[in-house]
């Protein structure tokens, strides 16, 4: 997931002197140490789509016997039966779609306010203690977000907040908030994956903002601008890009997210539009599962469901490219 | 873009060999000595896979047969699934599992007929959380059918209250708390719903992961214990030995002649007491203990075993295999109690230290 976001971290700063081309081609013929360098390097680099190949290729060839047995019905189907032998992976698929787009909606706006405050506005004495706690979030483990989970944030979610949800701001009669709210939750997964990838978007972000060259800042404020106007006008459309590519970053940490979630969402196969319940990701499916997976084609299945979850993934980090990539077309046009 | 290859090629040939060293060094620790005395002059090693649940009897058990005899038992605890699977494969000496192997699964073990040797007793236990209770809550089979498939919704119900006259029993809604992972305790307590409820063989039926009607998933024991303990109105399923230690609450269950019996270390090795009579030396240990005869017995136990081969390639691995369930069966089982397991009745001990004669040594 990390390597993907690289690319955008500074965009349009990327591209390299012209006359690079010339240079690495003097030094590649100046002599056998050069030449090894180069060849153990292209290794090196090569190993990795040559990995992601070989994943791919075992995944599928394990997942076949599902996948032909049950052909659409697998990602269609909601029925995951065990002692029956059938399944059906929609409901993980919808839950680990679900919970992700619910944590990218909470960590978003809150990470990119969180990088604009350390970037334009925080006194220097806070700026470095604030980002060091920020990116700390990511160092935590996330069993440890997992019992947080079950131990702080379920009974918060419980006591104060689902009322509040329900009653003062009547969502209660929408479908979303419906039903008993037992705590663990299609909502508690997302809060919990929302927080997890705040500090990826955020620090993405920052280091973004911070490339943004000066000079914008400075234009915008000799025209007149004010302080808000220059980091609206002149800032963030600079930094649209790299910011998208921060929060594909977060999106890739929350769809591949397993023990947090798995300890929180409930762990039921059930697509239900309410948040308050309980759901399943297909992460968690697997690692609940695999252990004791004795049948074949229970370990198909959930090969099959580690396929799926490999294709959205891929699915989602090309949309991002594309995304960046019409970004940065639009900004330059 | 050619000149990678070389590299590659080198690679690949110090990982093989590295591979290869690896292999080597594992089954070279086999003594050359075949004479039988191996666990005195060259201590051996054998290697076993599978169910986690009897992990902290069997490492207790490995730790001091090691200091005893000098033979060490390396046990990777990855669940009954992976221990059938290497066993299957021959990747490990012998597998547990807390459900026997299925005629499917016997059928495709690379190394011959396995034969399966049961161990210990555990329990499964029904815990809930209702507050200002302070005794055990009664239960019966076919109430615990119709809670787990959300067919009784209300502690009050009154299937729930005759049972337990003169306890208040709160008006509130009964959540059914699951494990979510694959595990035998989800096997032990499922089989007793089905072998005593027909509507529940019919409906979910038994497995180590069934599809539940209702309810939430908790991952492992902590996982529903957890859950049990933060929602009032809880009811949900665990091993005896981590409610012990966690001082949670459980209900009396009703066994089959009609008494109430809280689980305990003695109440569960009463329900092997009774199937013992039924058992000889060569038969089919893969049985039920669920729901078992015998006014003592607590109904929800289940035996788990460990799996070994019939016939032993290796003939000084499958004797130090042999005396180790023989320890087991002759002394090692004192231990059991203290870790919350029940130890198998003497009379079942006895029939099975007969039965490893039938485990036959060496094909050299």
């Amino acid at each position: 997931m990390s390597t993907d976001a690289s690319p955008p971290l500074v965009p349009g700063q990327a591209a390299p002197p012209t006359e690079s081309g010339d240079l690495s081609r003097s030094i590649a013929s100046s002599g056998a140490g050069d030449r090894v360098y180069t060849g153990l390097t292209t290794f090196f680099a090569l190993c990795i789509p040559l990995l992601l190949a070989f994943l791919a290729l075992e995944i599928g060839r394990a997942a076949w016997p599902a996948f032909s047995r049950f052909g659409l019905g697998f990602i269609t189907s909601s029925e995951w039966n065990v002692p029956a032998g059938r399944f059906g992976a929609a409901p993980a698929i919808f839950g680990t779609i679900v919970s992700s787009v619910i944590a990218l909606v909470l960590a978003t706006p809150l990470a990119i306010g969180v990088a604009i405050f350390l970037s334009e506005f925080a006194p220097p004495w806070l700026q470095q203690p604030v980002a060091f706690l920020v990116d700390l979030l990511a160092a935590i483990p996330s069993v440890v977000y997992g019992l947080w989970g079950i131990f702080v944030l379920i009974p918060l979610l419980r006591d104060p907040v689902i009322p509040f949800l329900r009653d003062t701001l009547h969502l209660g009669a929408t479908p979303f908030f419906a039903g008993p709210a037992y705590g663990p939750s299609m909502l508690a997964a997302g809060v919990i994956l929302a927080i997890m990838s705040l500090p990826y978007i955020s620090a993405v972000s920052r280091e973004v903002l911070r490339a943004v060259p000066r000079s914008q800042r400075e234009a915008a404020l000799a025209l007149g601008a004010t302080r808000w106007e220059m980091i609206w006008d002149a800032v963030l459309p600079n930094a649209r890009s790299g910011i998208i590519g921060g929060v594909i970053l977060g999106l890739g940490r929350a769809l591949g997210e397993t023990m947090a979630v798995t300890m929180v969402i409930g762990n039921r196969a059930e697509i239900s539009a309410s948040l308050l319940a309980p759901g399943y990701t297909m992460a968690s499916l697997i690692a609940n599962e695999f252990s004791e997976a004795t049948s074949d084609l229970h370990l198909s299945a959930l090969m099959a469901v580690g396929g799926v979850l490999f294709v959205i993934t891929i699915v989602v980090n090309g949309i991002a490219r594309w995304l960046v990539w019409t970004v940065e077309r639009g900004a330059a046009g | 873009m050619n000149r990678p290859k070389p590299a590659f090629g080198l690679l690949l040939a110090v990982a093989a060999s590295l591979a290869v060293a690896g292999c080597t060094s594992e089954s070279g620790k086999t003594p050359a000595d075949t004479s039988g005395s191996a666990s005195t002059k060259t201590p051996g090693r054998l290697t076993g896979a599978g169910a986690t649940f009897p992990y902290p009897i069997y490492s207790k058990w490995f730790s001091d047969y090691a200091a005893k005899t000098g033979v060490k038992i390396n046990y990777q605890s990855i669940g009954s699934g992976g221990g059938i699977r290497q066993l299957s494969e021959e990747t490990v000496d012998f597998g547990a599992s807390d459900a026997p192997m299925n005629d499917t699964e016997l059928a495709a073990a690379k190394g011959g007929p396995i034969l399966h040797f049961p161990t210990v007793l555990g329990a499964v236990v029904v815990t809930y959380n209702i507050p200002g209770l302070s005794a055990p809550l009664r239960l019966t089979s076919a109430i615990l059918a119709d809670i787990f498939a959300g067919r009784v919704t209300k502690w009050n119900a009154s299937a729930v209250a005759t049972l337990n006259p003169g306890v208040q029993l709160p008006n509130s809604d009964i959540l059914v708390v699951h494990r979510t992972d694959g595990s035998g305790t989800t096997f032990i307590f499922t089989s007793y719903l089905a072998a005593t409820s027909p509507a529940w063989k019919a409906g979910p039926g038994a497995g180590k992961e069934v599809a539940w009607p209702v309810g939430l998933g908790g991952k492992g024991n902590e996982g529903v214990a957890g859950q049990v303990k933060q929602t009032p109105g809880a009811i949900g399923y665990i091993e005896l030995a981590y409610a012990n230690q966690n001082k949670l609450p459980y209900a009396a269950i009703q066994n089959s002649t009609g008494a109430f019996v809280v689980p305990t270390i003695a109440s569960v090795t009463a329900a092997a007491a009774s199937i013992a009579d039924t058992l000889s030396a060569s038969s089919d240990y893969r049985v039920s203990v669920a729901n078992a005869a015998g006014k003592d017995a607590y109904p929800i136990s289940s035996m788990t075993w460990l799996l070994v081969y019939k016939n032993q390639r290796d003939s000084v691995k499958g004797k130090e295999l042999v005396d180790f369930l023989r320890w087991s069966y002759e002394t090692g089982y004192e231990s059991a109690a203290a870790l919350d397991y029940a130890p198998l009745p003497a009379k079942l001990r006895e029939r099975l230290i007969a039965r490893l004669g039938m485990i036959s040594l060496g094909g050299a």
